[in-house]
């Protein structure tokens, strides 16, 4: 009986889960529409229902009904797999991710855990199941038989490659500082308030991460696997219908994905900022959090120009991976002579080194071929 | 390298916080501009009808010729247009009739959304103009 219900728990707590991460996709296409609109003293799309609300339902049935076109030159059972693959990787990262506290459910003694599954190899499994999505987006251009797309995923996998080490890097600083790789162990030890969050312990990592997090989402600082003015559409170029929109949509669920992760590792995950406002249930801090950083996402699409392919490759090896290698050296310096106390002057310490590296590659040396 | 990225920063997140400049077109129009030369009107005389005498001056001097006249004489002598077409799907609103006009009868007016799906009502007769004031005050 007991077995039954753990099952009936999972069951329904993975659709509601994958609801909410599909819902929340949809309407963030439209909430990046809008939001780039504004920032562009524009409206976003706001015919399609009351502000537009029923603009992503539109879009869905629109590309239903396109037509579901596979080149001849293209390698069919690749290109069908690529888009399936993006999506359920990015849709898969999502499952190990705890967006809440447990509560019980009222009259009865059974405690639900607010997460699908509490692996304890948490961030492995979520990176090879990131790595896996590039895949899609590698597959997906090298088998549609196009230039274009062939070019993008070369590009994809050079930028994807470099910046998952910097990436991984900078993620390793939190996990030796909570010394585990489950994420609700983590996320445990930051409570008790904004001061016990990982970002003061590990600032220059958490920037670390939101720069090669928008490296791997290729958004649009870099943004090259689909260059709309150099590769038309870049890796996608050749999909249409549903495809299309599974790879749209497995971009934006990995955006989200990225975003809960950085929540998770660095924000403190569900726990609230303040010890006294612990009554607000942690799912809304959890929501609150991934909104500001999905902002901050959109925010900086809206700002920055596209960077050119050897600066991403310059900003990748020679700036942002030897910081990486440094905060990691820091971090395991400061705490394997147990001086944890140590660990906020050392972050400080870590910025000026930033600071004289970021001088010596970038203002010294600008981005020159 | 930083400090303009955050300075772009800034920028963008004063604009997101701005007022759109769009116009929500079918709701809120823009006024045509003064000298604005949208589809021709006639004007009246103190009778209520047209002022134009049929010369022929606008037929003669229309680039696209989309102006078709028969002249007619009424019992006081005075010349009249018995039919005048207008044909304003040829039309390239250059201006030229209302320029042409001795007797300041035809001008162009300030209409800019005019859509039909045949050809037929798109021929203007002599009424048809003289509807046209209505719609440009």
């Amino acid at each position: 009986m007991h077995l039954l219900f753990l099952l009936i728990e999972i069951i329904v707590k993975s659709v509601v889960v994958f609801g909410c991460l599909m819902l929340s996709v949809a309407y963030l296409t439209l909430m990046e529409r809008k939001f780039l609109g504004h920032i562009q003293v524009r409206f976003g799309p706001n015919r399609c229902g009351p502000f537009g609300l029923l603009q992503p339902f539109s879009d869905m049935f629109k590309s239903f009904f396109k037509e579901d076109l596979i080149p001849g030159q293209a390698d069919k059972p690749l290109f069908v797999i690529a888009p399936m693959l993006t999506i359920s990787a990015a849709i898969g990262i999502f499952a190990v991710i705890p967006f809440g506290d447990q509560f019980t459910i009222p009259r009865t003694s059974w405690i639900v855990q607010l997460r699908v599954a509490d692996v304890d190899i948490g961030l492995l499994y979520i990176f090879g199941l990131a790595s896996l999505g590039e895949y899609g987006i590698i597959l997906g251009g090298g088998s549609s038989g196009n230039k274009y797309g062939l070019t993008g995923s070369l590009r994809a996998v050079a930028q994807m490659i470099s910046y998952e080490v910097a990436l991984g890097l900078s993620v390793i600083g939190v996990i030796i500082i909570a010394q585990s790789l489950r994420l609700t162990e983590i996320v445990r030890l930051q409570g008790g308030g904004l001061w016990h969050w990982n970002i003061w312990a590990q600032p220059v990592a958490f920037l670390l991460y939101l720069i090669c997090g928008v490296a791997e989402l290729n958004r649009t600082p870099f943004d090259m696997p689909e260059a709309e003015s150099e590769l038309a559409c870049g890796y996608n170029i050749e999909y249409s219908s549903m495809k299309f929109a599974m790879f749209f949509m497995g971009e934006y669920a990995h955006m989200v994905t990225v975003g809960a992760l950085a929540v998770t590792l660095f924000l403190g995950g569900w726990q609230p900022p303040l010890p006294a406002l612990g009554f607000i249930p942690g799912v809304v801090w959890f929501c609150m959090k991934l909104f500001v950083l999905l902002f901050f996402f959109i925010w900086e699409r809206g700002t920055f120009p596209r960077l050119r392919y050897d600066q991403i490759m310059k900003l990748g090896w020679k700036v942002l991976f030897p910081l990486a290698l440094i905060n990691l050296l820091m971090t395991g310096l400061v705490y394997s002579f147990e001086v944890v106390s140590w660990v906020v002057p050392a972050a400080v310490g870590l910025f000026f080194l930033a600071g004289i590296l970021i001088y010596f590659q970038l203002v010294k040396k600008p981005f020159k071929r | 390298m930083i400090i303009p990225m955050l300075k772009g920063l800034m920028l963008t997140f004063n604009r997101f916080f701005s007022r759109p400049i769009t116009i929500q077109y079918p709701e809120e129009k823009m006024p045509a501009a003064p000298r604005w030369r949208g589809i021709q009107y006639f004007e009246r005389d103190e009778q209520g009808k047209t002022k134009c005498v049929a010369c022929g001056l606008c037929m003669i001097v229309c680039p696209s010729q989309c102006i078709t006249i028969e002249t007619a004489e009424d019992e006081e002598g005075r010349r009249y247009p018995l039919t005048y077409e207008l044909d304003a799907s040829r039309c390239i609103y250059c201006g030229y009739c209302e320029e042409a006009c001795p007797v300041s009868a035809i001008f162009m007016g300030k209409m800019y959304e005019w859509v039909e799906n045949e050809r037929k009502p798109l021929l203007l007769d002599t009424d048809k103009l003289l509807e046209n004031k209505k719609v440009n005050p």
